[in-house]
């Protein structure tokens, strides 16, 4: 540990909460990118479920507002330490979004636009336990945050939330995405402390 | 390709970092995009320093020129994004 | 590397800016226009790191003097310019970044233009030039929202007395000084063509300051034929803290 620099606490909060290990909490919410924001039009936007050689399912901005949505409070823990608690989303839930999607995939990978992906077990996305998200705290979703749509999956390290996101390719073996493939962990569980590639 | 915004820094912000893997100064090195073949100084291209890890893009088409994420007591870097950088010693 | 530097000094620039003078054992000198990496460790092991451009003149007493600008949500800028004390300790790295600095052995004429908090690095320049008692012909622009948040500023004017010393002009963004001939508003061209050196006397340039400033500015510099080669640039974020 470095020099202690006395009376500096940074920007966190009492952690009465529990928190997974060696986390902190932050009040704010934090932007993190990894390139430039990118500004989608709505009548562009489109959301793709394909299985890297066909299109399984698409959606536009129209057909995916039609869908049905959820309000879910969650918290979110990023790799970088700082966890936020009780954040609220609205968004469509993945299942509805695979429902009439026929597959024996075992994973996942995230795509957005720009060139970010993030890999996950298909069913870390199923079961309520992912969206894709389009508003947060009761706005729109801001295109900083992610928006007009990012994908949530909170029981994850955020940086599976993958921002920007533009669809899915379902696969049959697990590959690493954008982190995964420069030191991070290929699965990310924050409660287990999942951060880099080796640990357990 | 230029950024709408101006949500990122330059290879200056990075040099820090990077002087825990190169003895010699990054900063004035001279890279080549592998992506569009533009040659700059390192201190020219875009820092994104805010993410899990360093990301570095080219000035001119936002290709991913180089990222370096620090995992407690190991590095991982990938340049592949250069076609070369050129180190003056 | 890391080193621990103690304050030995503080002096305020401004209402939010304070220079943060530093004793730092070992310290193997450095060259105007380069950084340091300030690290601060909290008691529980927390830490974070920032980027904070060098103020003073290159010396050989082992002092780094530092200006930071309170930033309204900063995290650690509030630390830095409120709470830390004569006395206390924080760890530095450096000095780091050889593109963005100039030799006293430079004796081309030398276009600065500043952006806000972008005059540390360029006062720096500015303070080795005298220390050197160097004659390159110096230029400085330096845009700030208004006069209040001029950094160095009898410094600035003591300067602009003298001969062979540097020309200064200042932009304000926001509210000028009374009587000020240029209503507030951001550097634009017929600025550049009144005060800075023509690009065919060849300056090498150097500007600091948020990114947009500083894409806005070369931008100026290039359209005027100013080579891209010619200028450097040094970025901080959109709120001109670096991290």
């Amino acid at each position: 540990m470095g020099t202690i620099s006395r009376g500096f606490t940074g920007r966190r909060s009492s952690a009465d909460a529990k928190l997974p290990p060696g986390q902190y909490l932050t009040t704010d919410f934090p932007v993190l990118s990894a390139g430039p924001t990118p500004h989608i039009p709505l009548d562009r936007w489109e959301f793709v479920i394909d299985d890297g050689t066909n299109v399984l399912r698409k959606w536009d901005w129209k057909s995916f507002r039609e869908l049905p949505t959820e309000t879910i409070t969650v918290d979110i823990h990023c790799v970088t330490r700082w966890s936020k608690l009780g954040t609220s989303w609205e968004g469509v839930s993945i299942d509805t979004m695979l429902a009439d999607v026929k597959t024996d995939a075992s994973h996942a990978m995230a795509r957005s636009y720009g060139d970010y992906t993030t890999n996950l077990p298909l069913k870390d996305l199923r079961n309520k336990q992912a969206w894709i998200a389009f508003r947060f705290d009761g706005k729109d979703l801001a295109p900083e945050h992610g928006g007009p749509a990012r994908l949530l999956v909170p029981h994850l390290y955020f940086w599976k939330s993958a921002k920007w996101v533009r669809g899915i390719t379902l696969m049959h073996q697990d590959k690493p995405g954008f982190w995964e493939s420069l030191g991070y962990h290929i699965y990310g569980d924050p409660w287990r402390e999942q951060r880099y590639s080796g640990d357990e | 390709m230029s950024s709408h915004t101006y949500e990122y820094l330059d290879g200056n912000a990075a040099a820090g970092e990077l002087s825990k893997i190169f003895t010699m100064d990054v900063t004035a090195a001279e890279g080549q995009c592998a992506n569009c073949g533009a040659k700059r100084r390192f201190a020219e291209a875009h820092l994104y320093m805010q993410a899990p890890g360093v990301v570095a893009r080219c000035a001119v088409c936002e290709h991913v020129l180089l990222r370096l994420v620090s995992a407690r007591q190991r590095m991982f870097l990938d340049a592949r994004g250069m076609t070369y950088l050129r180190l003056d010693m | 590397m890391w080193r621990v530097g103690t304050v030995i000094a503080l002096h305020d620039e401004t209402t939010t800016a304070r220079t943060i003078t530093f004793e730092v054992p070992d310290w193997p000198g450095h060259v105007a226009g380069q950084h340091v990496d300030v690290r601060l460790t909290a008691s529980d092991g927390y830490s974070t790191v920032r980027s904070y451009s060098i103020a003073s003149a290159p010396n050989s007493d082992g002092r780094v003097e530092l200006t930071v600008e309170r930033l309204p949500n900063g995290e650690v800028s509030p630390y830095l310019t409120q709470e830390l004390a004569v006395g206390d300790r924080l760890e530095l790295r450096g000095p780091i970044g050889g593109w963005f600095v100039w030799h006293t052995e430079q004796t081309e004429p030398i276009q600065l233009i500043a952006g806000g908090s972008g005059i540390v690095p360029l006062m720096a320049m500015i303070r080795s030039r005298a220390s050197a008692a160097s004659t390159a012909p110096f230029r400085l622009l330096y845009s700030v929202r208004e006069p209040g948040a001029i950094f160095y500023r009898d410094e600035l004017l003591a300067l602009s007395d003298r001969n062979h010393s540097v020309s200064i002009a200042y932009a304000y963004t926001r509210a000028t000084p009374k009587d000020w001939p240029r209503p507030p508003s951001r550097i634009d061209a017929t600025l550049i063509a009144n005060t800075t050196w023509p690009s065919n006397l060849v300056p090498t340039c150097y500007v600091c300051g948020p990114t947009s400033f500083v894409e806005s500015a070369t931008d100026l510099l290039i359209a005027f034929d100013n080579g891209r080669d010619k200028i450097r640039a040094e970025r901080f974020g959109p709120t001109g803290e670096r991290k």
